[in-house]
């Protein structure tokens, strides 16, 4: 490699131009999420709340004048498709940082490119390893709840009050697989006796060969650990086979997108977990200011729960950046790491080890009969943290 | 934890049937048209998610389930006469790929323009109010809307069985199918029977489309899956064979349904894994003539 004196001068010349550009140019993030796909009502909630997060950001002046700017790109779901994207987020359209990822395998894809040219990268949805130190690193922050501590929430809640028996239908991936170890977890203190343990592939549309099996065993509690439509489309079919009738349907994240979808005879007496759920509004003053912004900007439409994540995901880097004064990512990781903020739901930091969002997690059942035309779908029966003993260990994840 | 009590593995191969029912409906459509027409329609999975749409479209304005049950096979089946008249047509006699490709890339536009439509998320579609709820069969319950469906496929199955065979115009459609030059010759116009062919397999397909929505909602994506499946069961049963068509359809029902029970990871796998087997022991497939297609 021979550097000629007319390359050095070109780059000599270039430099001032660049950092010009560079107090300039918007702030970039990227967001891949899967817009078409099994998951693609959530994951369009979290760009039309991630759009409000940056539409907020902008108006209170951005970083020094300097504005953000959102670079949506469809993930399919796909891992190889969104390190794809991620790459050329990062590389083709210079993104600062990067937020999204709507699957507990398609989110390590990211982190892993992301991992790779050390950029932030701050995961809104389910995922046990990302915390864990072989897939963590410095620059990856994990805002969505993670299964251990979802599950683990509604196993404490639903094991005490509906019964010992429990079957699994789970999705066969990472989310499935990880909640079903968080409500096993959960279950030991209870001595919960584990009859049948199913897993479908995801993506499936006809679960009635899986539903005999259940229907015969008569359990207790039926967690059927899935999400998007699978989860829309299992609970309706469940529902169809009479399962109702002896076993109490749990969702470990009963999904807002999923309810509107499925109906509400599907969900009738349906009990999960959230992250978020639009009626906190009632107690919690973030989630009132979030949701009125959010029904301005959307035709009066409430924000689901995993739209919210891609609020929070977007605000707590934007504030970072603006807490740090720069976009420059190391400042603006330990930026990030030393936040507490209030963005939505009530209290929330980074916990220091893995960079795990400590919140709470709400626990709340689907309502018999909303009326006609009526947002609020749920009611929240219990609220569970925000307290660091729901996480798993420190060590235990590997981290020193 | 493993026990399989008489009563399960007997309400286990009821449901494969009703899932046989329903892939029935779903290969009818795609083994009419490649028996007759020669033409592997690609666009089949397409004509059955917009089957759904159109229920979903339908409902919204009348608010009946049985007018759409009606509404949606003539809709989607009026689309098809179109597609085949103004698409397929010119490709008649240009060899099996040209029609193929076309129907492959239409399968994309349509689901596009659903897309556009009505967006890129599922819309629910309830179970209509009277065949609702779960009924007990003597082995376990069952949903009354499943129930609904074989009756469905079956009176589907048996009407165009009739039209086939004991009309005059399946007397022509078979004629068509058997030589179209001599057909021709002898002064049928084999284009107009093609045409009610390809609108009559896409309106089956609609229905298909219309009954699933029940199941699992209507969701532009609906009609990939169903595409492969319809394919196996046309495979198995052999290429243009109504009869194999049923016969395949329960079968891979039971098959799938029974994999699920023992070892449900495999269960996607057991459906094409007999697809293999019954292509090396019997490459025309079941009820196949050998060496058509």
């Amino acid at each position: 490699m021979t550097l000629t004196r007319r390359a050095a001068l070109a780059t000599a010349l270039a430099m001032p131009a660049l950092s010009v550009r560079a107090q300039t140019a918007p702030i970039r993030i990227g967001f891949p999420t899967p817009l078409t796909g099994a998951f693609g009502a959530e994951a369009q909630d979290q760009v039309r709340a991630a759009e409000l997060a940056v539409a907020q950001f902008n108006a209170a002046g951005g970083l020094g004048g300097r504005m953000a700017e959102l670079l949506v790109r469809d993930d399919r779901l796909n891992p190889g498709e969104a390190a794809t994207r991620t790459l050329e987020l990062i590389e083709k359209d210079k993104a600062d940082f990067i937020v999204g990822g709507l699957s507990a395998a398609v989110q390590l894809a990211i982190n892993n490119v992301t991992k790779q040219r050390k950029v932030l990268f701050n995961s809104i949805s389910q995922s046990d390893a990302i915390n864990e130190a072989a897939d963590w690193s410095r620059w990856t922050f994990h805002e969505a709840l993670n299964p251990h501590m979802t599950a683990g929430a509604v196993g404490r809640y639903v094991f005490p009050k509906f019964g010992k028996r429990v079957a699994f239908l789970t999705a066969d991936y990472a989310y499935g697989h990880e909640m079903v170890r968080g409500f096993q977890a959960a279950g030991a203190a209870f001595g919960i006796e584990v009859v049948a343990d199913i897993r479908h592939p995801i993506g499936a549309s006809d679960f009635s060969p899986f539903l005999p099996r259940i229907q015969a065993l008569k359990p207790d509690v039926l967690c059927i650990c899935n999400f998007g439509r699978d989860q829309q489309i299992s609970m309706k079919q469940a529902t169809d086979f009479g399962l109702k009738r002896t076993t109490k349907l749990v969702a470990p994240v009963l999904l807002y997108t999923a309810r509107v979808g499925g109906g509400a005879e599907a969900f009738a007496g349906v009990v999960g977990g959230t992250s978020y759920y639009w009626k906190l509004e009632d107690t919690v003053p973030s989630a009132r200011a979030f949701n009125d912004a959010f029904r301005k900007m959307h035709g009066g439409r409430v924000p689901s729960d995993y739209g919210a994540l891609g609020y929070a995901g977007v605000t707590t880097v934007l504030a970072a950046a603006r807490a740090a004064g720069t976009t420059e990512t190391e400042r603006v990781v330990d930026a990030l790491a030393a936040l507490k903020y209030d963005a939505y739901k009530g209290p929330q930091y980074y916990r220091a080890c893995d960079h795990q969002s400590v919140q709470s997690v709400l626990i709340i059942g689907s309502k018999d009969k909303p009326g006609a035309g009526d947002a609020d779908l749920f009611e929240i029966l219990a609220q569970d943290g925000p307290d660091e003993a729901m996480l798993r260990g420190c060590t235990a994840l590997g981290h020193s | 934890m493993d026990s399989y009590p008489l009563s399960l593995l007997a309400l286990q191969a009821f449901t494969g049937l009703a899932l046989g029912a329903v892939y029935v409906l779903l290969a009818t459509g795609l083994s009419l048209i490649f028996g007759l027409l020669q033409v592997v329609n690609f666009a089949h999975g397409a004509f059955f998610m917009v089957g759904a749409y159109a229920g979903v479209f339908l409902f919204g304005m009348t608010g009946n389930f049985w007018v759409c049950l009606l509404g949606v096979p003539v809709l989607i089946g009026l689309g098809g006469l179109a597609v085949e008249r103004v698409l397929v047509r010119p490709l008649y006699g240009r060899g099996i790929d040209d029609p193929l490709l076309l129907t492959f890339g239409l399968s994309y536009v349509m689901v596009e323009v659903v897309r556009l439509l009505w967006g890129k998320g599922g819309i629910p579609f309830d179970t209509p109010d009277l065949l609702q709820g779960a009924v007990d069969i003597g082995v376990g319950y069952f949903p009354l809307y499943r129930l609904f469906v074989i009756g469905v496929a079956a009176a589907v199955m048996l009407a165009l069985w009739l039209l086939i065979e004991r009309t005059r115009m399946g007397l022509v459609i078979r004629a068509g199918a058997r030589d179209p030059v001599i057909a021709r010759v002898l002064g049928l116009d084999v284009g107009r029977v093609w045409m009610l062919v390809f609108g009559l397999g896409t309106g089956i397909a609609g229905l298909a489309g219309l009954l699933a929505a029940p199941l699992q909602g209507a969701s532009p994506e609906m009609g990939a899956t169903v595409l492969a499946e319809a394919f196996v069961v046309t495979v198995v049963g052999g290429m243009g064979s109504l009869g194999g068509g049923v016969a395949a359809g329960l079968l891979l029902g039971v098959v799938v349904s029974m994999t699920s029970l023992f070892a449900p990871e495999m269960a996607k796998v057991s459906m094409y894994a007999l697809m293999a087997l019954v292509l090396l022991v019997r490459p025309q497939g079941l009820f196949g003539r050998a060496g058509a297609a």
